[in-house]
């Protein structure tokens, strides 16, 4: 029961990722080569609505989690090469597969093969970056 | 009635659903919304003992609400996909199509071109090999499009901001350079 909140968060998440169509190779290549304002229009809107949302909770008194925890936002990690490098490396597969993380998961479900050969091969990069994380910089 | 369950979704609609996931998981339960940390918690659970290597070290089942999460979007995928799929091809633009046919890309029914996403050597290749860029950057980055793009700019998080603009180098680098070609030269 504790993880039912996840599962059913994560299912609109995929639902929403293929019925958006940010998982459909065409439009990520559309919004590479600015042919269309559908990816920007998501993009934009989702971070609109997420700054909203999270602006809304803090404003609530005493805003609670499920379990009534107070409210903290979790905070990225201190870096920088790694956010502009490990970007720019992601970025240069997105504009190849057009497949982000995101998507891979939801298209995994719809049996596509495509995906499930993205996927073994992110695993295989989240692996080769776990082998020579020391020796890059950060 | 359920017409809305088969078609693709407006910006409008989809983008501010993405956009609630941010406060969603939050009050759910102080997490960050984001899925590919998941990538390195299916290699921490997997490591084999006799590798160890430290980045993979640690206790994953702390992770299992982000693993069901991803569990989920799968699920989800299988349900927007398969039982409610859209039965026509993505409405692209103009321009778009046009471009994929100077790309030597047929455009198939589904929104994936099978040329790149059907089980063919090249494919598989291509794909395997775009995926290890995919989840290399995004655990060096520490987060993909969720994580940085959405999570972290509605969060006002700087180092998000140098993520994204890396991300989106790197894509119109690879959807100028590379992509357009990969095609012609290939199949």
């Amino acid at each position: 029961m504790r993880f039912l909140p996840y599962l059913l968060a994560g299912l609109a998440f995929g639902f929403v990722m293929i019925k958006s169509e940010a998982a459909s190779w065409y439009r990520i290549m559309e919004m590479f080569h600015f042919q269309a304002f559908h990816m920007y229009g998501i993009m934009m809107s989702a971070i609109v609505t997420g700054l909203a949302g999270v602006t809304l909770l803090r404003r609530y008194e005493r805003p609670r989690t499920l379990d009534g925890d107070a409210i903290v936002i979790p905070q990225k990690e201190s870096g920088r090469y790694n956010f502009i490098f490990g970007g720019l490396i992601f970025g240069i597969g997105w504009g190849i597969i057009g497949l982000c993380p995101g998507p891979i998961f939801s298209l995994v479900g719809m049996g596509s093969i495509g995906a499930l050969a993205a996927l073994a091969g992110a695993l295989h990069g989240t692996w080769l970056y776990g082998c020579v994380k020391s020796r890059l910089p950060h | 009635m359920l017409d809305w369950l088969y078609a693709p979704w407006p910006w409008y609609v989809s983008g501010p659903l993405i956009g609630l996931m941010v406060p969603l998981m939050l009050w759910i339960g102080n997490r960050s919304f984001g899925i590919s940390n998941n990538l390195r918690h299916l290699c921490a659970m997997t490591q084999p003992k006799s590798i160890g290597v430290d980045f993979f070290q640690y206790n994953w089942r702390e992770h299992n609400w982000s693993l069901v999460f991803a569990a989920g979007a799968v699920l989800g995928g299988f349900l927007a996909g398969i039982v409610f799929a859209n039965p026509d091809p993505v409405a692209l633009s103009v321009s778009a199509l046009t471009m994929f046919s100077y790309w030597d890309v047929p455009i198939g029914e589904g929104f994936l071109p099978p040329v790149l996403f059907d089980l063919t050597w090249m494919s598989v290749i291509v794909m395997f090999g775009g995926g290890v860029m995919v989840g290399f950057g995004t655990r060096y980055a520490g987060g993909c499009t969720s994580g940085h793009a959405i999570t972290g700019l509605s969060t006002l998080q700087p180092q998000s901001l140098l993520a994204v603009l890396g991300i989106f180098a790197g894509g119109l680098l690879s959807a100028h350079f590379i992509t357009p070609h990969l095609f012609s030269l290939f199949w």
